[in-house]
């Protein structure tokens, strides 16, 4: 730090940036400490802040009136799941164009990128009528499909950026020193590669998990993650604040742990390394 | 160094991509556009037949269209402006030093991690609810009429809602642009006497332009088929006041089973994406590459 910064003006920016920091984060807050009130205590007025009966009930109840927990696993076997499999697909191509380029490599993976540019509409009435026929709808396996498809030019392309960042030398060096490719894979690649990939993982499951267009409109009772299952809130009947913030604060706790772990990948991975 | 065994190699490992998102892009593509040529409804099966062009001159002259589009623009540009603008100025306050500027960061980003049906259903119940919501609560405090967000301003409360989830996008990615201006340039520009705003227009706004170009492209792609957020608050309404092209589609598709007639709005909004997308891949190949 070059600069010196009088205190009293440190103190200033402090309680600006806290200030503005919990505005935005307030919703997220009154949703975790709605989940924990009654539903009366819920909409009473004036709100309370901290001073309330604090309850566990409406977690239960969430459980038990609508089998929370069968939404949730479908959220972590549809985003896990096609984030695998996107890997799968993507890991041998992202290698492919890093290390042996071709002259098209490039307007290959801008043609990638600009498949994302197709709004999900232009393709809805084609996929849904497929899905009904073939019975993929509402089913977890039709889910995995479309979101795997959906994800894969992010995939590569975040993959794309992170193994063009090891160096080839290596790989000659290794190969020097008399490696076999057995041996160059596991031994020199594989760990080099392996925090890119991790960080592709973990922001992919994010998309995966908040995806709400295909989710919404591809699954009903049976296969539905939590995007849908949250919407089922939209017109509920009686009181139901506090159990939509509990099953709201279930639905996004887990992501949110995972975020603020991969802050620093999420922006590299959002702007396809065009931002570090 | 890539010889032509390798050459096979690397076209073998890409291939699984790129012929899957062809099939994608191409098979439902097609699809879309033959049913868009047809009189086809899922409560008449059967009837299918060749309609011509039926199908979007009914679309083009519906008033619901011409409603939808100035929506989605509005969406779209509204929530670029809240969060670019915005986006600068939390970033420039985050870029200063202080205390636990970590933490503020961690509260500053989970917006963007909130599934899209929960930001929306808490906001709409929660804050903007005309009897049980924090903003009616805080109407009453200062002794105003609590106001109906979402039956009286739809489209302002949805661009709110939006806006919320993608400020800290912007932030992050602005945040992370300025960390990387070199001090030394702004130490130099001081002692040159720039002021402050100078020093902003002159140094930090030509520092970021990259970064905001990145984040004006990425946004509009996801904010022209914003969909959950209008679905659980105000389903479109009322009439179809904050019904965007993602939704009228989804609507004609889903609702009223018109498989023609969606498909047609479909390729319409395939063919806007794609002029947005050609003038946005302009401006941007402009700024990236310099």
């Amino acid at each position: 730090m070059a600069r010196n910064v009088s205190t009293q003006r440190k103190l200033l920016t402090t309680a600006a940036a806290w200030t503005i920091g919990i505005l935005i984060f307030f919703p997220i807050l009154w949703t975790f400490l709605t989940s924990f009130k009654t539903e009366a205590q819920a909409i009473a007025s004036p709100p309370a802040f901290l001073f309330f009966d604090w309850t566990v009930e409406n977690y239960f109840e969430v459980q038990s009136r609508s089998d929370y927990f069968k939404h949730f696993m479908n959220s972590v076997v549809i985003s896990f799941g096609s984030t695998l499999l996107g890997l799968l697909i993507a890991i041998p191509s992202a290698w492919a164009m890093a290390f042996a380029p071709a002259k098209r490599t490039k307007d290959v993976l801008m043609w990638m990128l600009s498949t994302k540019m197709m709004p999900p509409v232009g393709v809805l009435v084609p996929l849904y009528l497929m899905f009904r026929n073939t019975g993929l709808l509402d089913t977890r396996t039709g889910l995995v499909m479309v979101l795997t498809l959906i994800n894969l030019p992010i995939i590569i392309w975040m993959l794309y950026t992170y193994f063009k960042e090891i160096p080839g030398e290596i790989l000659e060096a290794a190969r020097m020193d008399g490696a076999s490719l057995a041996k160059e894979i596991i031994y020199v690649l594989t760990p080099m590669a392996i925090p890119g990939i991790a960080s592709t993982l973990l922001l992919n499951i994010i998309l995966a998990w908040n995806e709400a267009f295909w989710t919404l409109n591809l699954s009903a009772a049976r296969a539905a993650p939590l995007t849908a299952f949250i919407a089922s809130y939209s017109s509920p009947e009686g009181l139901f604040y506090a159990k939509l913030s509990a099953a709201s604060t279930m639905a996004i706790a887990p992501i949110l742990i995972l975020g603020w772990f991969s802050q620093k990948q999420l922006v590299r991975g959002l702007t396809f390394g065009a931002v570090k | 160094m890539a010889t032509l065994h390798t050459r096979s190699a690397a076209r073998l490992m890409i291939a699984p991509s790129v012929l899957l998102l062809l099939a994608w892009m191409i098979v439902p593509l097609a699809m879309t556009i033959y049913f868009s040529l047809l009189r086809y409804n899922l409560l008449m099966p059967g009837m299918e037949e060749f309609a011509g062009f039926s199908n979007y001159t009914y679309f083009l002259t519906d008033p619901a269209f011409f409603q939808a589009i100035f929506n989605t623009l509005a969406i779209v540009l509204g929530v670029l402006f809240i969060t670019v603008v915005g986006g600068i100025g939390l970033a420039l306050l985050l870029d200063q030093p202080m205390f636990g500027q970590g933490i503020v960061r961690i509260l500053v980003i989970a917006p963007f991690l909130i599934m899209p049906t929960v930001a929306a259903l808490v906001w709409k119940n929660m804050f903007m609810n005309p009897v049980n919501g924090i903003f009616a609560w805080l109407a009453k405090l200062f002794g105003l009429q609590p106001f109906d967000f979402l039956a009286n301003a739809p489209l302002f409360s949805i661009i709110i809602i939006v806006a919320w989830q993608w400020l800290p996008f912007a932030t992050l990615i602005l945040l992370t642009a300025l960390q990387s201006l070199d001090e030394e340039q702004k130490e130099a520009a001081q002692m040159d006497g720039a002021g402050a705003l100078s020093r902003f227009i002159y140094l930090i706004l030509p520092h970021l332009s990259r970064a905001i170009t990145v984040v004006i492209l990425i946004q509009t792609i996801f904010l022209l088929s914003v969909f959950a957020e209008i679905l659980v608050t105000t389903n479109g309404g009322p009439g179809t006041q904050s019904t965007n092209l993602t939704f009228l589609v989804y609507a004609q598709a889903l609702l009223q089973f018109d498989v023609g007639g969606a498909s047609a709005g479909g390729i319409i909004a395939v063919i806007l994406a794609n002029i947005v997308a050609f003038f946005l891949m302009r401006m941007i190949g402009k700024t990236l590459e310099a």
